[in-house]
């Protein structure tokens, strides 16, 4: 076909010439703001189509209603002065912040095998407010998670503590465990590249740090090698924040101060991680990561 | 003028090289194909030139921007509509093109007025609130490129933009295509393995075969040059050049993994 030439000129076109100049400020909030366009992209997904949050939520369920009313009656797990259902019912909330959390991963393996994840990243958007961005609506899910577990507490007569400064700390704390732990997913999405790999490698995982930790029972009645690898997964702290701000009269384990050193540490330095991994040690632990899971 | 120029950009994976030693020159203004069967190293070039990827060796300059070194300002000036599906299902139409008009820092009281201005240059005015997994394929595709011309990038990358389209749909988006170019004097690399769509849309087209170009021009040039070397019996085609220049018929190449992806892109536009 020939083409004849344009004479047109490119009004309020992107001109490269002017190409806007570095400043700092503007690049925060420029960042800031991307980071929340990304967060409620998700949450707009949510809204369009409820029945998600509906199904994440069975999971935790079960446990309470199952598991936690069978062990209540047992009396089998030392729970001090509270019934065990009140004695689980924080740990089962952290259970279904992980599992919302490593979802994450898997999603964002789908939206790369669509095109969706090129496009963002042909756009100017830094990758740490992608990353962010994702983290963030992780966390819009797991307060969902946070309000219908609170629901069921209520119903189950669990004695929880209402107290406003306690409830922004549960708040907290769920943000801080759905950014960690989707932060977490979305490295290892970007190590094992398929979603196969990735089930694989979120069982292997996701299992582990749930059992090895204070969520369903007391460290004190684990072996001690057990309890060295409880003490340090990030979860127990979380699950042992939660258990002294949602239930009255709970005392912390570990110190509520250290509770939220070890949690916000430990998400700082995993998204540093994210961001900053050197490509060679990249594909190190990449290929550690196929050998693993045997593909 | 030429807005895309390469110097020996080459691309190696382990023991392949996917583009070898490619020189390019795009002028602005213009439809530019760049033709090949699957595997030809097309998505490669695209990805490099869309900062996706990191040359092996060579350089690339955009707009006077170096793709390696100045990569965001690159991002600033380029539209890019991926082969796979790239508008996200689970929102509507107008939700997909807000959330790039704010990520290219399009002013915020602009938004609005360059989102539906978009929608209706592509002919979705009615559709903008609707979910995009209820749209057609051909409706998908006009929206990705909608959502690539809202911050007005002066080049835009279309890979395959018709794959696994109905004739009509595939007519649909050729036009509006076109009507880029005609209004916006808009800049456009396509990559096809169609010949019928890179004789209809594209001033030249450039035929790359195992990763290297072997001929340039406009069509009309390159079926010229092999007038009388075509099938007999018919009009020369640009697929008698194909053949001509390669030695290969323009086969079903591409490796399981692509494969895959082509069908399920085809499903889902289908």
């Amino acid at each position: 076909m020939k083409q004849d030439k344009i004479a047109v000129p490119l009004v309020g076109w992107a001109n490269p010439a002017a190409a806007p100049s570095f400043n700092p400020l503007r690049a925060i909030i420029s960042f800031i703001d991307k980071t929340l366009v990304i967060a409620d992209l998700e949450a707009r997904k949510l809204r369009h189509d409820p029945t998600e949050m509906i199904t994440r939520a069975i999971q935790p369920v079960l446990w309470l209603l199952v598991f936690g009313e069978v062990f209540t009656r047992t009396r089998a797990i030392p729970t001090g002065n509270v019934p065990y259902i009140d004695f689980m019912a924080p740990g089962i909330l952290a259970q279904s912040v992980l599992f919302v959390a490593i979802f994450y991963g898997i999603a964002i393996i789908w939206e790369r095998d669509l095109g969706i994840v090129h496009k963002f990243l042909a756009s100017p958007t830094p990758r740490a407010a992608l990353v962010l961005g994702k983290a963030l609506s992780a966390s819009v899910r797991a307060f969902v998670q946070a309000f219908i577990i609170y629901i069921l507490a209520i119903i189950l007569r669990v004695k929880l503590n209402f107290n406003p400064l306690d409830l922004l700390g549960v708040l907290f704390m769920v943000l801080m465990g759905a950014a960690f732990f989707s932060t977490f997913s979305l490295i290892i999405a970007c190590l094992v590249k398929t979603r196969e790999r990735f089930m694989g490698i979120g069982q292997l995982l996701t299992m582990p740090l749930f059992f090895a930790s204070n969520s369903i029972y007391p460290i004190s009645i684990m072996p001690v090698w057990l309890q060295l690898v409880a003490k340090v997964n990030p979860l127990s702290y979380e699950v042992d924040a939660l258990r002294s701000m949602m239930l009255a009269g709970w005392p912390s384990a570990f110190g509520l101060g250290l509770d939220f050193i070890v949690v916000v540490a430990a998400t700082v330095v995993l998204i540093v991680i994210g961001f900053w991994l050197p490509a060679p040690l990249l594909e190190l632990v990449r290929r550690a990561a196929r050998v693993v899971s045997g593909a | 003028m030429a807005i895309l120029e390469t110097q020996a950009l080459t691309r190696r994976f382990k023991t392949m090289t996917a583009v070898d030693s490619l020189d390019l020159c795009v002028e602005t203004g213009e439809v530019f194909g760049l033709l090949g069967p699957n595997g030809a190293g097309k998505t490669t070039v695209i990805k490099m030139l869309t900062t996706l990827l990191p040359p092996t060796s060579g350089h690339a300059r955009i707009a006077g921007f170096d793709i390696a070194r100045q990569a965001t300002a690159v991002r600033r000036v380029i539209g890019y509509v991926p082969q796979m599906i790239s508008a996200d299902g689970s929102l509507t139409g107008w939700e997909n093109l807000m959330v790039f008009a704010r990520l290219y820092d399009i002013p915020r009281k602009e938004c609005e007025e360059r989102v539906s201005s978009a929608l209706e240059f592509m002919g979705l005015a009615d559709s903008g609130n609707k979910l995009v997994k209820d749209f057609s394929g051909g409706m998908i595709r006009r929206l990705e490129i909608a959502q690539s011309m809202l911050h007005r990038p002066p080049l835009l990358f279309l890979d395959e933009p018709t794959v696994g389209l109905d004739p009509n749909a595939r007519r649909t988006v050729w036009e509006h295509i076109d009507e880029l170019r005609k209004s916006f004097g808009m800049t456009i690399l396509l990559t096809t393995h169609i010949m019928d769509e890179a004789d209809s849309l594209c001033g030249r087209v450039a035929i790359m075969h195992h990763g290297k170009v072997v001929v340039t021009g406009s069509p009309t040039e390159l079926k010229a040059s092999i007038d009388g070397n075509g099938s007999n019996g018919h009009e020369t085609t640009l697929d008698d050049v194909f053949i001509h220049y390669t030695g290969n018929e323009i086969d079903e190449g591409g490796n399981f993994r692509e494969t895959r992806q082509n069908r399920r892109t085809a499903r889902r536009l289908g």
